[in-house]
């Protein structure tokens, strides 16, 4: 059964560190199996967020739950709640795969009959098994290392795993390897999942939480997200023709067609064209048959291209700065701008 | 209480795999042999007023300064480099049982270090066949006293030693810390005595706490068989007190 609880809960959550502030006044919440992604440029707050939700930080002001319970009044009842991987994954490098899982198995209270099995389940999970449970973790590769961070976080079967920055500095086949773990974890716990590696979050996550200067700048699933930033059409043409001929035809179809971006492909006569329209109504049909006729230039292909998580991050930023831009200008001087 | 046995085996299972305390170690023996050595030596040579234990613990400063920097550098320091301090913290071990951990996994090693020097007058008894020279090598009002004020003083000092690794991220600066807070603490207090106070006046009163600060003088009543009890406090609280800051401060700095 679903909780109704969510998982994680925040409000007006601020972190300052002298006169700066890592997160400014940021809400959220994650409901119960969700996966969540957060996302933001270096610096945008991220990590502080984490490490206040993991009651390693104490927030400056505002308040944090997790599965209900305030993470400042009850950070022992958290403990038990949270499996957390930091940034940068640090683990000890002198000792044994299994011999660390054991330790943490035993200092996170997972009971001894229930040790052995439990570890034996996250090597599975974790593909650490033939032979890479029997080496040092000072001479395991990246991905590997990874995999013994996430194994330590899931160890204990934790309603919520937050994961710092988990797919940086792996290969594609690490990455590949990333995502199954998450799609096999995937119901069975609530996971948050922060990386400035986009089209990642897109594939594995159920919505984003996009941070930028310490706040919260978009939330929502992929197709809020781009209602709101990306709103309307983007089609794509590959024809053979001149492009003020093509611009003109497909004016045509739709007044609300503007020409975005137009390129010739290196090899042939075939020249790619972009164009956006505020509408949400399909113009494939209308374009098609405008550009349909003797003399006329020769569709190619034409597909719609949906926004990308990062055409919606960067749209999202980009409205943050721009909002924030005449605030900190009529700000006075002596308040310090936001940065972490 | 669980996790805190199972942090205490961690812990002693890193100092066993640790390159730094077979140095410390082999460095304290060898060089404590080599004092207790040149102790006897000097009783071929003219008679003299103590026992060798004596003597012998007398010169606890000298493995005090590098054994114990040696031993508690890394503690927190290097988990705090490294930011396993950090996911240590997220799972129920709390800082105070981290540090407590930390803190017994060294003073047991310490104890053991100090416990294998008791092989020194062994050896030394299996060497001679002189009754009466047995029988001061094994003085035990000086062995037990001696061997008493190391595992009191020795709590403090790794107290010290853990609170000057949790300050800061650096072995190093660590270490240094501590090699300074040993030394303030051991002749420094000495230099304390040094101080002239007014016979007269409030400032008179001082005399009685400089006193009360004296290492070197809490060892010759212990290594003379004299069990004070002010010592304990002082021993005892000063280890509190040193740890519950590095608690505080590996909670604040994690």
């Amino acid at each position: 059964m679903v909780s109704l609880v969510p998982s994680i809960r925040a409000v007006e959550l601020t972190k300052r560190f002298g006169p700066n502030r890592a997160i400014d006044r940021i809400s959220f919440e994650v409901g119960a199996g969700e996966v969540v992604g957060f996302l933001g440029p270096n610096g945008a707050g991220k990590s502080t967020t984490m490490r206040v939700l993991t009651g390693l930080l104490s927030a400056s002001s505002g308040e944090a739950w997790v599965a209900g319970r305030s993470v400042a009044r009850e950070p022992e009842a958290i403990r038990h709640l949270i499996g957390f991987m930091p940034e940068n994954n640090p683990l000890p490098e002198d000792m044994r795969v299994t011999e660390f899982l054991r330790f943490r198995a035993r200092i996170k209270g997972i009971h001894r009959k229930q040790r052995k099995s439990r570890i034996a389940e996250v090597i599975e999970l974790c593909d650490l098994h033939h032979g890479t449970e029997r080496k040092l973790i000072g001479n395991l590769s990246k991905g590997y290392r990874q995999r013994v961070g996430i194994a330590d976080a899931i160890l204990a079967e934790p309603p919520i795993v937050i994961l710092d920055e988990p797919t940086i500095g792996l290969d594609p086949h690490q990455i590949l390897g990333f995502r199954q773990m998450i799609q096999q974890l995937r119901g069975r716990m609530t996971l948050v999942i922060s990386s400035h590696i986009l089209p990642e979050i897109e594939k594995i996550c159920d919505r984003s939480v996009i941070l930028n200067r310490g706040q919260v700048v978009a939330a929502g699933t992929r197709s809020e997200l781009r209602e709101v930033f990306s709103p309307g059409q983007t089609y794509e043409i590959r024809v053979e023709g001149s492009l003020s001929e093509v611009e003109k035809r497909v004016q045509l179809a739709d007044d609300s067609l503007v020409l975005r971006d137009s390129y010739r492909e290196p090899e042939g006569s075939v020249r790619r064209i972009t164009f956006s329209s505020n509408s949400n109504t399909n113009l494939v049909p209308r374009i098609i048959e405008c550009l349909q006729g003797p003399g006329l230039p020769v569709i190619q292909e034409i597909r719609i291209r949906r926004a990308s998580l990062e055409d919606i991050f960067l749209a999202a930023t980009k409205r943050s700065w721009e909002e924030n831009a005449p605030r900190t200008e009529a700000a006075p001087a002596s308040e310090e701008p936001l940065q972490q | 209480m669980r996790n805190f046995v199972h942090f205490l085996r961690h812990e002693i299972r890193v100092i066993l795999f640790s390159a730094s305390s077979y140095v410390a170690g082999v460095l304290f023996l060898l060089l404590m042999g080599l004092i207790y050595w040149a102790i006897l030596k000097g009783y071929t040579v003219a008679p003299q007023e103590d026992t060798p234990a004596t003597q012998f613990f007398r010169i606890f400063w000298i493995p005090a300064f590098f054994v114990v920097p040696l031993l508690t550098m890394r503690s927190i320091a290097e988990e705090r480099r490294l930011g396993t301090l950090q996911t240590l913290l997220t799972t129920p071990t709390g800082p105070m049982v981290v540090v407590l951990a930390k803190f017994f996994a060294i003073y047991i090693f310490y104890l053991f270090l100090w416990a294998c020097t008791i092989a020194f007058p062994l050896l030394a008894a299996e060497m001679t066949s002189v009754d009466q020279a047995r029988i001061i090598l094994f003085d035990p009002a000086s062995l037990l006293g001696g061997y008493l004020f190391v595992a009191l003083s020795g709590a403090l000092f790794i107290a010290l030693g853990i609170f000057c690794s949790s300050l800061t991220r650096s072995q190093l600066v660590a270490g240094m810390l501590c090699f300074t807070g040993l030394f303030l603490l051991i002749a420094g207090s000495r230099l304390l005595l040094e101080v002239p106070l007014p016979k007269t006046g409030p400032l008179k009163a001082l005399n009685a706490p400089f006193q009360y600060f004296q290492t070197f003088e809490h060892l010759l009543d212990f290594s003379t068989g004299i069990i004070d009890s002010r010592p304990f406090v002082y021993y005892i609280s000063g280890s509190l007190l040193f740890l519950v800051f590095s608690v505080i401060l590996v909670e604040r700095k994690a």
